[in-house]
């Protein structure tokens, strides 16, 4: 890896003048919560001045400029009793800035499922391809984090920027051949001794920092064994089944295909929409036969996906512990409890 | 465009990977293209199903499409949506594709309306099949009830049609009523040919009925079978095939020379919705056909 470092006033120039001809999108405040604290967001941007990348995390996801809420895969033009098929990809330049470590392990993660596994995603790679990322490390831990506990405090790919704050400087990863292209727009220098410490010494005391903890190791197992525990019921009668926790999460990427026929009756629109395990009619087949009409086992699968299922075909968890589905959940439902519990029921 | 930032072509990348078939498992540009098909025939079954005979319209298409017993396909109803359907014909006849469809939701509904001439398209095939080449010079159990008919079609033609590569071959067949018997125009046909077993019961028979009447694991207490020597298929409804499997269980046959077909609602077929999960695993990518050890292995599969 290539490591420079950039004085920060260079990125706002970067941004407003190298940089403002593409659709730039960052961490931007939205609102301020009832507890005084700022609420986040990544929004489109056009001055650096909108945006925050002192942050701590946003409510969404980077997910959305991915594997957005709505996507149409095909459109099928209707003509003389017969159809064509159009398919169209999102090609127009993004950059994304401010996305911290669990953003980007958990594009690392989509990664997997949609740019390497099996039937690459043509919709996804084309999207995650034309996206420059740039990263930045979190100062000090989140209040609710638990990233550490499942790997994902640190990134090693998955960037073409990666910053940390070192005082009055930037300490820059360089992740890609392009990411070098445009850092040199606004002439990086090599780092110094110091400069290296200096961020080995931030990167230190983050990591120290975490008091949010759960122990993933012997999950799966423990997952399998438990399979008919209480503890599922008891989270699965708090659960109102809406699906906020997809929503936020920054992996969860299960969808549901619909057609939409125009108006005119000319095309229909077949339409990719991100789903929710928890959602009542998730596992619906044919004859309205319901594989999993209980709250409970809805809530459960979505555990057994994130540390059990992603673990089998991947070898590490599917879920960066973010904590934003815990933030987004109506019920206070948040995996670091519902984790302990299982593992202390003993 | 901006000169610092280079556009990326997803659709330029794999112009010329040869062979060109339907393995679509690297292929981005087949992710959601559907090949054309056209309706040739349509045989009515019962009041609920349907075989649709279909026939690719472009004839490259139809020299490329191949698969095997126990594979799925996504038929697209343009207009209504696209559902997963098992291949219920023989892999050696190219040039049509049969799918025993019930009517069940809005796009078979919509299906079941369709004229003959009618244009769908195709994605596909997806998912294991049944093991084919292993289950030569053994026994052959090939147990269907209701609509598993439709799935076990597949290996079954293959099986009539490669008989003298098989040992003893029984066919069983069961429904709840007469009136729900698929394919009846060609039991005489089966009947016909020479050393296969096909037995047919149903549990509630009308007063033309003269077969066997029960359970279809009634129609196992008859037989002598070598349980070294057998390899079983069975499709049908989850509470069926638990039956039928446990039972051949009992009398010897290995967990893992049972297989059966599991059905779930795929939106994609190519493990990425995660509609068709069993726990973990993608019914789409690592079935539709399983052993049925790994059922057995399965949480919330049956």
């Amino acid at each position: 890896m290539i490591f420079k470092t950039i004085v920060k006033e260079d990125l706002k120039k970067l941004f407003n003048v190298h940089l403002k001809d593409v659709e730039c999108v960052g961490p931007k405040q939205v609102a301020t919560s009832n507890d005084g604290k700022a609420v986040y967001q990544f929004l489109p941007f056009e001055s650096f001045d909108e945006i925050n990348l002192n942050h701590e995390k946003t409510e969404y996801s980077a997910k959305t400029y991915f594997l957005p809420f709505r996507e149409t895969l095909s459109t099928f033009n209707f003509k003389n009793g017969d159809w064509d098929q159009e398919i169209k990809y999102r090609k127009q330049q993004r950059v994304l800035v401010g996305l911290h470590p669990c953003d980007i392990n958990a594009l690392v993660k989509l990664d997997k499922v949609f740019a390497k596994d099996l039937f690459p995603s043509p919709y996804y790679r084309s999207r995650r391809e034309n996206t420059f990322v740039i990263g930045i490390d979190c100062d000090k831990p989140c209040t609710d984090g638990f990233c550490a506990s499942v790997g994902a405090d640190v990134v090693t790919h998955g960037f073409d920027l990666f910053l940390r704050d070192i005082g009055d400087k930037y300490f820059v990863k360089v992740g890609s051949d392009r990411g070098l292209n445009v850092l040199n727009k606004i002439s990086p220098t090599d780092i110094s001794p110091e400069e290296r410490k200096s961020y080995r010494k931030k990167t230190k005391e983050f990591l120290a920092g975490f008091k949010n903890t759960i122990r993933v190791e012997n999950l799966p197992n423990t997952l399998d064994i438990e399979f008919e525990s209480p503890v599922w019921k008891k989270w699965g009668d708090k659960c109102l089944s809406c699906g906020s926790c997809a929503m936020v999460c920054p992996t969860c990427y299960c969808y549901g295909v619909s057609e939409q026929i125009s108006m005119d009756f000319k095309k229909s629109e077949k339409v990719k929409q991100l789903y929710s395990c928890n959602l009542l009619d998730f596992a619906m087949v044919a004859g309205a036969h319901n594989f999993r009409p209980a709250r409970e086992t809805r809530l459960k699968y979505r555990y057994y996906h994130q540390h059990r299922g992603f673990v089998e075909s991947f070898g590490e968890p599917k879920c960066v512990g973010c904590n934003r589905c815990g933030r987004a959940c109506l019920a206070n439902i948040n995996p670091v409890d519902v984790i302990s519990d299982l593992q202390m029921e003993l | 465009m901006n000169a610092i930032l280079h556009a990326y072509e997803v659709t330029k990348e794999e112009d010329m990977v040869e062979p060109l078939d339907y393995n679509r498992r690297s292929r981005m540009k087949n992710f959601d293209k559907c090949f054309k098909a056209e309706i040739t025939n349509i045989i009515r079954l019962t009041e609920m199903e349907k075989l649709f005979q279909l026939r690719m319209i472009n004839e490259d298409d139809k020299n490329r499409f191949t698969f095997l017993p126990g594979q799925f396909v996504m038929l697209e109803l343009p207009g209504y949506g696209e559902v997963p359907i098992s291949i219920s014909c023989s892999p050696s006849i190219k040039s049509i594709i049969e799918l025993c469809i019930r009517k069940a939701g809005k796009v078979t509904e919509a299906l079941h309306k369709a004229k003959r001439g009618a244009v769908v398209g195709i994605r596909g095939p997806f998912g294991t099949h049944f093991p084919m080449e292993k289950m030569k010079k053994n026994n052959v159990l090939l147990i269907a009830g209701g609509l598993g008919l439709a799935p076990l079609r597949a290996p079954m033609t293959y099986v009539i049609e490669n008989r003298a590569d098989f040992k003893d071959v029984h066919i069983f067949y069961g429904a709840k009523d007469p009136t729900q018997l698929l394919f009846d125009y060609q039991y005489e046909q089966w009947h016909r040919i020479d050393d296969i077993n096909l037995q047919i019961i149903v549990e509630k028979p009308d007063e033309l009925w003269t077969g066997p009447v029960g359970l279809i694991t009634k129609l196992l207490d008859d037989i002598a079978i070598d349980p070294d020597k057998t390899y079983a298929i069975v499709c049908g409804p989850p509470v069926m095939f638990k039956f039928v499997c446990n039972r051949l269980k009992d009398m010897g046959v290995p967990m893992q020379r049972m297989f059966v077909s599991l059905e779930r609602r795929m939106h994609c077929g190519m493990g990425k919705c995660c509609r068709c999960n069993i726990g973990s695993t993608y019914t789409c990518l690592d079935g539709p056909v399983f052993d049925y050890w790994s059922v057995m292995n399965l949480k919330e599969a049956i």
